[in-house]
């Protein structure tokens, strides 16, 4: 690792201020980017923790039923804390990593990051997820930009994300047998005025909404609503873990057993 | 009825209270007053021509103490090959050197070009990144087929071409093996890949090389499964330097499974950077480095044929295997594909014609060499894959296929060049059965078939060469080394006994196991007993452990060893007794005259050894002996695996619901430790079925290049495992009847594993006959729907 | 340099580190409990994991100024107030748990923190529970078991002792 500075304030406030400093760089529970450090693939001049900051930290109930989840949330205490209101995201937190993993990682480094392979896009773009950020606040269908690519400028922080409660949902992840990311993820989840289908793992582009499944259920939700739909395996990952043709082959899978999980 | 002490007993492990507490002092754990670090600059490309490399601005940095680069090893010896292949014409090998630093070439991703010696580890590293290279790049030489044609880019210019032997085992005459199959009943021909793996140890590699002005003395920790064995190898072949003058430790080592067994680089360059800098000089690997400067394992191409009568008899076997060696030949590597691999292919069967051909491919990849099993999981995949194959086409059932052609009458010669002293296939076999409830299969198959599932039952045999191995004749073959080991046993004046030993423990238990065997034979407590290994200074001159060796050979050094001590003691207390040393018998820790009541103790008898007032003046005075054991053949643990899995239809992942293993090890001392073994090499060999790939593009990249892209088995990839080792036909020719443990179940299960998801896809009306492993659930979706 | 102070196995510990230095690090190079160890750079292994604040964490995933203020334990403060093992090391020997011994650290640390939150797990559990930490000796067979008997639960009937 290059040497860098560490900073741990205890307000946004300050982690704002920390981040404006020349190639400050935020750090949530660091499960990606201190590999990525001892890599040196990373050269940041102050590294700004962000689990020091109270006003980030936590799950709570909104008002009209949502869950907004502090964005240095831990995995672990999303899988517990969110297991009443959302049991499919907690679902989705209690597989992220493993347990270590989980103690340390957080909700916002997730998203910020955008791995392509990430469980935690799939939850927040099929759930329709606000993500807050200290300026403003962005819809997930505005925020994954493609591979480790998100809407947030520069020292821009997630300081929380808040989630509306479909009446169901499930997560479906075939792990990478390696990393044990999503080699294919697919969240669906059902609204009352419609069904949102995202899938992770999958494509060149990142995190995506399957329209066409989408649009199948939202006319009839059955099991064999995706007869006949097929996603195209051109764009997507092929690699040593799977090909292009049987990521595409997974995704249909992965979201009738998702469909299945919501019946 | 389990003893509960000495051979046969599962004492609990005493190493493990160190290990359970943290108090373990493994290499990485030892720091030397003043040590610098050294990070090694290695080729981010497979395959080019250095132009030129300067240091000049990393040797002003801060904290650098020398950067080194390959013009300080020119006149250096290069890391040697201990093992001479003769090729089928009689020529030898080519045999191209492998310096410390790259010279000239870089010849695969991770070949080290450069080393800095720094204050500090990170020094190093800036350092390193602002030394200045030139390398222009040049094609990289992946595919073993292209790279044996004429016209091929040569990884090393000075050979003639990229094999480095044509190599031949069994029968030599073309046209008798074409005959044989020209007349058979029924031939099966199967193409596979034996997939390349790394070890993986959970302990990285480590080296500390210190160097003592004073005394020009030099010491090297290191990660070695054979301190011995690298201290010749580095004093005699590399650096030139006086063995009595070079200590070697290896401390506790976190797991080898071969990868630790070879002489590496980066010991030979601590060694020598700790004399140029005047400083001890540490390198810790990390896993990334670790992917990229362990030796590999396995990497295989082969066909196979085997050829039935119309009574399914096997009548002739003839294999052609591409082996990847690398850029380099590695200390055994030369070994594995030809010794340990084509004197296995008889497998457990009486066929009589084989013939077994080998072309060993240099690459621009990172060395192949020995990893757990070397060359004899090769043997067993091909085999009895293909075995499982013809049951398939035939109609036939693969035990009954099996059976029928298993070798019953020993010792058998096979037609390449084994004995195998001792054996009961179909016993085992029946203890297979028996303890895997095949009987239960069908059942089993419908209720996951109820569950949508796919259920197959793969059954493989395997045997093995361990007790590694008869000087006289691995000299024959092309070692260049014995593969005796020693023993020492040192009866302390209160009776307690170190027992300094050749074998370096690294998971194997040897600290418990070891004393059982001593404490047995003189009847007293297992505590009694310690066992020294792992520090050159302190043991006796041994070849350290791999190839399933420890018990086999260096446990009958110590047998003979303690033999003599008793021997010794016999004739002191004879003298005590005032009795004829003939009417002398040990038994319990009490000498005692036979036939009569007088006695005395073991420790009045090692007092007496080391206090020798009342002494018989014609014995020496002290308790000691040494004795180096030669074995006088293999021996050949040999055994039947099962395994079930579920293949969901839908994804193609493979599941192993069931394994149980039956093998046969001929005496067991420890059975806890025994069953241990089995489980480990059970879970590598399911990984190496179901999950690991060490994988190149076509540019020589490194793909899978860490462990979030080379997948390791993990908790919840494997059950729980059935191990039997009831079925027991001990060795004939060492002292314990012992035939080793370590690799049985690294060489038994992928088989099992492969031909159990062939059976399960078949089972659904898939007609598919072959998947290379990893079987991922991508290639099993592939296998389904092509 | 900055100063670093925390609670290790009860003992309050301080020292002067870098930004990059890792808890791992710390703990190894500063203050020689070197039982816990370093298996990779990806956080993929486990064999340094510790507890921090009472949670398992893989300590070469973290930076030792992130455990500024925190109750740490290792491996090292595993053991009864006796030095004999507790009851999760006793069954890590018992049943035979560890080979090399290199991964075991960090298997026993989550084993602790495993059967804190779950005190009697199903052998599927214990499997799921143990997913960030490799071991490359025993096939996992005796760990399972040995967590499994820990908790207080029947091994007898496993294949195998």
């Amino acid at each position: 690792m290059y040497n860098f500075e560490f900073e741990k304030p205890s307000t946004i406030a300050d982690a704002v201020s920390a981040l404006g400093g020349e190639d400050a760089q935020a750090l949530g529970g660091g499960q990606t980017l201190i590999p990525t450090l001892k890599q040196r693939l990373a050269a940041p001049s102050t590294l700004v923790s962000l689990g020091g900051i109270p006003d980030m930290q936590g799950v709570c109930i909104e008002d009209d039923g949502s869950v907004a989840i502090g964005g240095a949330t831990t995995h672990a205490t999303v899988a517990s804390e969110a297991a009443s209101n959302y049991p499919a995201l907690a679902a989705l937190a209690g597989q992220i990593g493993d347990p270590a993993v989980r103690n340390r990682g957080t909700i916002g480094g997730s998203l910020a990051n955008n791995d392509p392979a990430a469980c935690y896009p799939a939850g927040a773009l099929a759930s329709g997820a606000t993500i807050i950020t200290n300026t403003r606040q962005i819809a997930a269908d505005d925020f994954f930009e493609g591979m480790f690519t998100t809407a947030l400028d520069e020292g821009e922080i997630i300081t929380s994300v808040n989630f509306p409660v479909p009446q169901a949902a499930s997560y479906q992840k075939f792990l990478q047998p390696a990393s044990r990311f999503a080699l294919v993820g697919v969240y669906l989840a059902r609204f009352a005025d419609g069904v949102r289908v995202a899938v992770t793992g999958a494509s060149e582009d990142g995190v995506f909404r399957w329209s066409e499944a989408e649009e199948a259920l939202n006319k009839e939700f059955r099991q064999d609503a995706l007869t006949g739909l097929n996603i195209n395996p051109a764009n997507m990952i092929g690699d040593l873990h799977g090909s292009k043709e049987y990521r595409a082959h997974l995704v249909s899978v992965m979201t009738k057993r998702a469909i299945e999980a919501c019946m | 009825m389990p003893k509960d002490s000495g051979i046969g007993a599962s004492s609990k492990r005493r190493e493990d209270v160190r290990f359970l507490t943290g108090a373990g002092n493994y290499t990485d754990d030892i720091n030397v007053h003043g040590q610098a670090y050294v990070h090694f600059l290695r080729s981010d490309i497979a395959h080019g021509r250095i132009k030129s490399i300067d240091t000049s601005a990393a040797e002003g940095m801060p904290g650098v103490v020398k950067v080194f680069t390959g013009k300080d090893f020119e006149g250096v010896g290069g890391m040697p090959c201990g093992w001479e292949v003769t090729d089928k014409h009689g020529a030898p090998m080519q045999e191209p050197p492998h310096p410390i630093l790259a010279q000239g070439k870089v010849r695969h991703v991770g070949d080290p070009i450069a080393a800095v010696v720094a204050d500090s580890l990170e020094q190093a590293r800036d350092a390193a990144e602002v030394i200045d290279l030139d390398i222009e790049e040049l094609p990289a030489v992946m595919n073993m087929k292209a790279a044996a044609q004429d016209g091929s880019t040569l990884v090393h210019d000075d050979l003639k071409n990229n094999i480095c032997y044509d190599w031949q085992l069994g029968e030599t005459d073309d046209a008798k093996v074409d005959e044989v199959f020209a007349n058979a009943a029924h031939v099966t021909t199967l193409d596979l890949v034996n997939n390349r793996l790394v070890a993986n140890p959970m302990e990285p590699r480590v080296a500390v090389g210190e160097y003592k002005r004073g005394t020009d003395e030099y010491t090297l920790f290191t990660t070695s499964q054979n301190p011995h064995v690298i201290r010749l190898l580095m004093c005699a072949f590399v650096l030139g330097l006086p063995e009595h003058k070079v200590c070697v430790v290896a401390p506790d080592v976190g797991g080898g499974f071969g990868t630790k067994i070879f002489h590496y680089a980066e010991e030979a360059f601590c060694t020598f950077a700790a004399k140029a800098c005047n400083r001890p000089v540490k390198w810790t690997s990390s896993r990334s480095e670790a992917f990229m400067s362990d030796a590999h394992g396995r990497d295989h191409v082969s066909k196979i044929e085997l050829a039935l009568d119309a009574d399914n008899n096997f009548i002739g076997l003839r294999t052609n295997t591409y082996a990847n060696l690398g850029a380099y030949l590695s200390t055994f590597s030369s070994s594995v594909p030809t010794w340990l691999h084509g004197t296995l292919m008889a497998g457990n069967y009486k066929t009589p014609v084989i013939q077994v051909n080998v072309k060993a491919m240099f690459t621009n990849t990172v060395p192949v060499d020995a990893y757990r099993g070397a060359g004899r999981p090769e043997a067993t995949y091909q085999l009895e894959r293909v075995v499982d194959k013809a049951a398939r086409e035939l109609g036939v059932d693969p035990i009954a296929l099996r059976r029928q052609n298993f070798v019953t009458q020993f010792p058998y010669d096979t037609p390449v060049a084994l004995t195998y002293d001792t054996g009961d296939y179909n016993g085992t076999m029946d203890k297979l059965e028996a303890a895997a409830d095949l009987a239960g299969f069908a059942a089993r198959r419908a209720q996951s078939e109820a569950n949508g599932k796919l259920r197959g039952l793969g059954v493989n045999c395997y045997i093995e060469a361990c007790g590694i191995a008869p000087s006289n004749i691995v000299g024959m073959l092309g070692a260049r080394a014995g593969l005796y080991d020693a023993a020492t046993v040192r009866v302390n004046a209160t009776g307690s006994i170190s027992v300094m030993v050749g074998a370096h423990s690294h998971g194997q238990g040897h600290e418990t196991a070891f004393p059982q065997v001593v404490a047995d034979m003189i009847g007293i407590d297992e505590s009694m007993v310690e066992i020294v290994h792992g520090d050159t200074s302190k043991i006796p001159f041994g070849m350290g452990t791999y190839g399933s060796r420890s018990l086999a050979v260096c446990g009958s050094a110590m047998v003979k060893a303690t033999e003599k001590v008793i021997e010794k003691a016999k004739r002191i207390a004879a003298h005590l007794l005032e009795a004829s040393e003939a009417d002398i018998e040990l038994k319990d820790g009490q000498f005692s005259v036979a036939g009569t009541d007088k006695s005395v103790a073991w420790g009045d008898v090692t007092l007496t050894a080391y206090v020798p007032h009342n002494y018989p003046l014609e014995v020496e005075p002290g308790l000691e002996e040494t004795a180096f054991y030669d074995p006088a053949n293999f021996t050949f643990p040999a055994g039947a695996y099962a395994c079930e899995v579920e293949v969901d239809p839908e994804t193609g992942q493979v599941t192993i619901e069931a394994f149980t293993a039956a093998d046969d090890f001929g005496n067991i001392v420890n059975p806890m430790i025994v069953d241990g073994q089995v489980h480990g090499g059970i879970g590598q060999g399911i990984g190496q079925a179901l999950l690991e790939n060490c994988a190149y593009d076509e540019n020589g990249q490194l793909l899978s290049a860490s462990f979030m892209d080379y997948a390791m088995p993990r908790a919840d990839d494997v059950p729980f495992y059935g191990v039997d080792h009831s079925s027991q036909t001990p060795c004939t020719h060492n002292p314990l009847g012992v035939k080793g443990c370590g690799e049985a179940g690294a060489i038994g299960s992928p088989p099992a594993v492969v031909n159990a998801v062939l059976d399960a896809l078949n089972s659904g009306g898939k007609a598919v006959d072959h998947i290379d492993m990893p079987v991922s659930p991508s290639r099993v979706w592939a296998a389904m729907n092509s | 340099m900055t100063k670093v102070s925390m609670t290790v196995n009860g003992k309050t510990v301080s020292g002067d580190v870098e930004g990059r230095t890792l808890l791992s690090g710390f703990l190894r190079d500063h203050l020689n409990l070197t039982g816990t160890h370093v298996g990779c750079d990806t956080a993929q292994c486990g064999a340094c994991v510790v507890h921090v604040n009472g949670e398992a964490v893989k300590s070469c995933n973290m930076l030792a100024l992130e455990a500024d203020g925190a109750d740490v334990g290792t491996i090292e403060g595993q053991a009864n107030a006796d030095g004999s093992l507790n009851v999760i090391q006793q069954a890590f020997q018992d049943h035979h748990g560890l080979q090399c011994g290199f991964c075991t650290p960090g298997m026993v640390m989550s084993a602790a923190a495993l059967l804190k939150e779950n005190p009697r797990p199903t052998e599927a559990e214990v499997r799921k529970y143990l997913e960030g930490n490799l071991c490359r000796c025993t096939g996992y067979h005796n760990i399972v078991k040995a967590i499994m008997a820990a908790s207080g639960q029947d091994v007898s009937s496993i294949a195998a002792e």
